[in-house]
């Protein structure tokens, strides 16, 4: 099973540290593959100003490389700061990664006068391009195109991986990072199999399997919405719904958990927005999931999450103290992370329970499908 | 030329050899009660003399010759009319075991004198065929990884499904700000007892049925619905608060709405819903038919007709001049007479054009599912030709629509329902959550039900299979009270619980192991397998050796 850590800080910190988590649990993944999502970036070698898009991915080939370049310059953008990732190719098992890049971009000068919505959908969109065009011979790999966020992800175990890139090295530093040590379940080892994963600002990572995940991977596709593509793990289909629920149907956070996991119906007929949460869920119904999952996830604004799916048979913990807080799939990923603590005020949610880790970090939330559902918020 | 008269032999005489059924009886066993004469449903046996040869033995007697005895036996009868149905009556209440009919291993030959006056043969009960595609079907994505199976016993399992249009997310919680309607939807067990009319079935049945219905919604919290098929209902239960567990049917003939109409007012709730029939899976564009010897005074009262005539329903709706319009007509009016607070959807039969039928169903804001009837649906009166040719199988036809609202992102908006040999050979739980998985939101038993719950003696070798003729020997579809007094209601509601039960249990034994428990694994195509390459690739399944 999937091993999770993630940490959000108010002080930026080195990736390197969440990997060390991850070797406190390495009984439960097997090497293949590791995914990392930074957020909130800071570079020590490039002053990173806010809303600049940061382009992660791997390119195959030289010539991957030199299309990348050539379609980013088509569409207007400008090459900020490259990143030089200190490789050390022999601990990679893979022997096509020809660079891996994290760029920062400027803009092109036209989507000034854009909205922000316009200006995401086409952020989206070049991704999505480079995404296809790397799918044709599978030279190019694209993660993100988005602004304060980065995406490494590769195939072998955690710490090797780390220390592959030089993540070491303190020169990538960010406020959140969420990791995961994969293990490979039904589906093949592939780079876009990899969690984290993110849509527009929304990343999720999970453990377990969802066993609904092929009729919600036909009702998400069946939606046409163009970033609802990929779903080469189940577990992509968590970040697309909490995009689709927070940003399509506008809903708040709380919602997510109602989506994914709604409450039996004689629970809801004591909820005191019972009904329209019963309507909510017949209308998402496509949209439950069934796990057994722990799942995490962050959003633009830095706000993090952590819930687990109605069997509560994947346990994960969230623990630290004002500032900083880190929530594993095992207790010592915890303890690896931020071992000076308090740990009775470790918490694990139940399975009514979304916590929520607010961007100010001075403490985290807890939310339950039974509390009252913010309606006011919901139209 | 004179036919030569001393040979007793028509084009249609028969031997009991041409039957399908032959009654084999021991007369060393036989103490000649008459119980199995009296029973039989079709007076195919009868009392007669019969000689017998005694040869004698004795050598040394100077008298030669044979010596003859005359004794009572029993025989059957050749005629058609009275032919053995195979039902097995007989066997039943012989004390000694001396009686019971086999299965003609030679050919059939009364099938080609079926005609006679003209009239095509007719026959209640099923398709005859014991096939079944949705008996190899297989489930087999089994949790074995990092998603545990679960433990069937123990765990909480959701089971129910729903009934009634679903809203696309943006459209509902749009609606909700807005307040505007919703539509309606029921939460409900997705076995549901199919539609079998108040005239097809004995007023023991159904009273039988819709007691175990009410048990098992009121005791075992399964949400458990019966269709009533056309011809309405008693008014007093339209007038009860059983009516919640009835989905009331109207069909072509439009019987029995008379009643429900003037009802409403004193309806103390909702029904569950409201099925229009137009179409039915074992006799395609026949209506309903109510022989007349089944149209009693109860039942005349309830559909508001004389006794004693003919039912034909019509093959379509009078009013109506295609289904489109019907649809839009039908849907709303009916909508309209519960004030928008009971989901209506239509019925039709297996057909190349069901796809048709759906997609203008998706652009109606009123219709509230679609309910498919495959060909090994059961009927209780067709021509033998409807029943066994005519009419679409139910697999293929629910997979394209479902795989069509896909491709559209609607699937479930509009619930897709499936019915038609759901447990022909007795694999009801298996045949059901098969059509689940294939992406029926839940599916109809009607011969299941009346096979296991009542004791219905109709197989698909061709037993029985004379509901339409009210001579049901368990009085399961008779209306004469001399037959339907041998079905005790109390024990057919005990039957209809367990049933439920036993499917209740197994559905979690089958959703089990595949990790899946939150919620009904509608569509879940990727557990499925079948060993039939063909099939496989039809149904866009796994083919699995």
């Amino acid at each position: 099973m999937c091993r999770l850590a993630m940490k959000t800080a108010a002080e930026p910190f080195s990736p390197y540290t969440v990997l060390q988590a991850m070797e406190a649990m390495q009984e439960g993944y097997d090497g293949s593959g590791l995914g990392l999502l930074l957020r909130g970036m800071n570079f020590a070698d490039f002053n990173y100003q806010a809303g600049e898009p940061i382009l992660s991915g791997i390119a195959h080939s030289e010539a991957a490389l030199h299309r990348l370049n050539q379609m980013l310059q088509d569409r207007g953008f400008t090459l900020k700061y490259d990143h030089e990732f200190q490789v050390r190719p022999e601990l990679i098992e893979a022997k096509d990664r020809h660079k891996y890049f994290l760029r920062v971009y400027k803009q092109p000068l036209s989507w000034k006068e854009w909205s922000r919505e316009q200006v995401e959908n086409e952020l989206m969109l070049t991704r999505l391009a480079l995404r296809e065009d790397g799918l044709r011979d599978n030279d190019l790999t694209v993660f993100s195109f988005w602004p304060d966020v980065a995406i490494i992800k590769e195939v072998g175990w955690p710490l090797q991986v780390g220390d592959a890139l030089g993540l070491a090295d303190n020169r990538i530093t960010s406020r959140i990072c969420m990791a995961q040590g994969r293990q490979n379940t039904n589906y093949g080892i592939n780079l876009y199999a990899c969690h984290p994963f993110f849509i527009q600002g929304v990343g999720t990572m999970t453990n377990g399997e969802n066993t609904a995940f092929v009729p919600i991977k036909e009702y998400l596709t069946g939606l046409h919405r163009p970033g609802y593509v990929g779903y080469q793990s189940d577990s992509e289909v968590f970040a697309h719904i909490l995009h689709y629920v927070t940003r399509e149907l506008k809903l708040p956070l709380e919602a997510y958990k109602h989506v994914i996991t709604p409450l039996k119906t004689e629970e809801l007929e004591k909820h005191p927005q019972g009904r329209f949460l019963r309507g909510l869920r017949d209308a998402c119904r496509r949209m439950i999931i069934d796990g057994p999952n722990c799942v995490m996830g962050s959003m633009p604004d830095e706000t993090c999450l952590l819930l687990m799916d109605t069997k509560k048979m994947r346990p994960a913990t969230i623990g630290g103290r004002p500032g900083e807080w880190a929530m594993a799939s095992e207790m010592c990923g915890v303890d690896a992370m931020i071992p000076h603590r308090d740990k009775s005020l470790d918490f694990q949610p139940m399975r009514e329970n979304t916590v929520i880790v607010p961007a100010h970090r001075k403490e985290f939330v807890i939310w339950s499908q039974f509390d009252p559902y913010p309606l006011h918020r919901a139209a | 030329m004179v036919s030569i008269r001393s040979i007793p032999s028509t084009p249609s005489s028969l031997t009991y050899n041409d039957l399908p059924w032959i009654i084999e009886h021991r007369e060393d066993r036989c103490t000649l009660c008459g119980r199995c004469t009296s029973i039989c449903p079709t007076q195919s046996l009868h009392l007669t003399y019969h000689r017998q040869r005694m040869p004698q033995l004795g050598i040394l007697k100077k008298k030669r010759g044979s010596e003859y005895r005359v004794f009572t036996g029993i025989r059957q009868s050749t005629s058609l009319e009275h032919r053995c149905t195979g039902c097995g009556m007989c066997s039943m209440v012989c004390p000694n075991e001396a009686i019971g009919p086999f299965p003609n291993s030679n050919d059939d030959r009364a099938r080609f004198h079926s005609h006679q006056k003209g009239e095509a043969w007719k026959r209640g009960g099923r398709r005859n065929d014991r096939h079944s595609l949705l008996d190899q079907l297989s489930f087999n994505r089994i949790s074995m990884l990092t998603d545990p199976a679960l433990d069937a016993g123990r765990h909480e399992f959701y089971l129910n499904t729903i009934l009634g249009r679903v809203l696309p997310p943006e459209e509902y919680i749009r609606r909700q700000a807005a307040g505007e309607w919703i539509p309606p939807t029921r939460e409900i067990f997705p076995f549901i007892i199919g539609s079998m009319s108040f005239g097809a079935l004995s007023p023991n049945m159904w009273l039988g049925l819709l007691q175990g219905v009410a048990y098992c919604n009121e005791v075992l919290n399964i949400p458990v619905v019966m269709c009533t098929g056309e011809g309405g209902c008693p008014p007093w239960v339209l007038k009860s608060p059983f009516l919640k567990y009835l989905v009331l049917q109207i069909a072509s003939g439009y019987f029995g709405w008379d009643e429900i109409i003037r009802a409403i007012p004193d309806m103390q709730c909702d029904p569950a819903a409201i099925e229009i029939k137009y179409g039915q899976g074992a006799k395609p564009g026949d209506g309903g038919l109510l022989m007349w010897f089944k149209v009693s005074q109860l039942i005349a009262r309830l559909r508001g007709v004389p006794e004693g005539v003919d039912l034909p329903s019509p093959p379509v709706h009078q009013t109506l001049y295609s289904i489109e319009e019907s649809v839009m007509k039908m849907i709303q009016t009916l909508s309209m007479a519960w004030d928008f607070r009971v989901p209506v959807y239509p019925k039709i039969s297996g057909s190349t054009s069901a796809k048709a039928v759906l997609n203008n169903l998706v652009r109606n804001p009123y219709a509230s599912g679609l309910l498919i009837d495959g060909i090994d649906g059961g009927t209780g009166a067709a021509y033998n030709v409807s029943m066994d040719a005519t009419g679409h199988a139910i697999a293929s036809n629910l997979r394209d629509c479902y795989l069509d609202l896909v491709a559209q992102g609607k699937q479930n908006e509009i619930p897709l329902f499936a019915a038609g040999g759901v447990g022909k050979n007795g694999n009801v739980t298996q045949n059901g959550m098969g059509l689940i998985m294939l992406g029926a939101s839940g599916v109809h038993i009607g011969k299941y039900i009346l096979q296991a719950a009542a004791g219905c003696l109709g197989n698909e070798k061709n037993r029985c299979n004379v509901c339409n003729l009210g001579i049901c020997p368990k009085g399961i579809t008779s209306q004469n009270p001399k037959l339907y007094r041998r079905l005790d209601p109390d024990q057919v509601a005990q039957r209809v619980v367990d049933v439920f039960m036993g499917i209740r249990t197994e559905m979690k034994k089958i959703m089990a192991p595949l990790g899946r428990s939150q919620s009904l694994p509608v569509g879940m195509s990727d557990a499925l397998g079948i060993g039939d390459e063909p099939a496989a690739r039809r149904l866009k399944i796994r083919y699995v050796c």
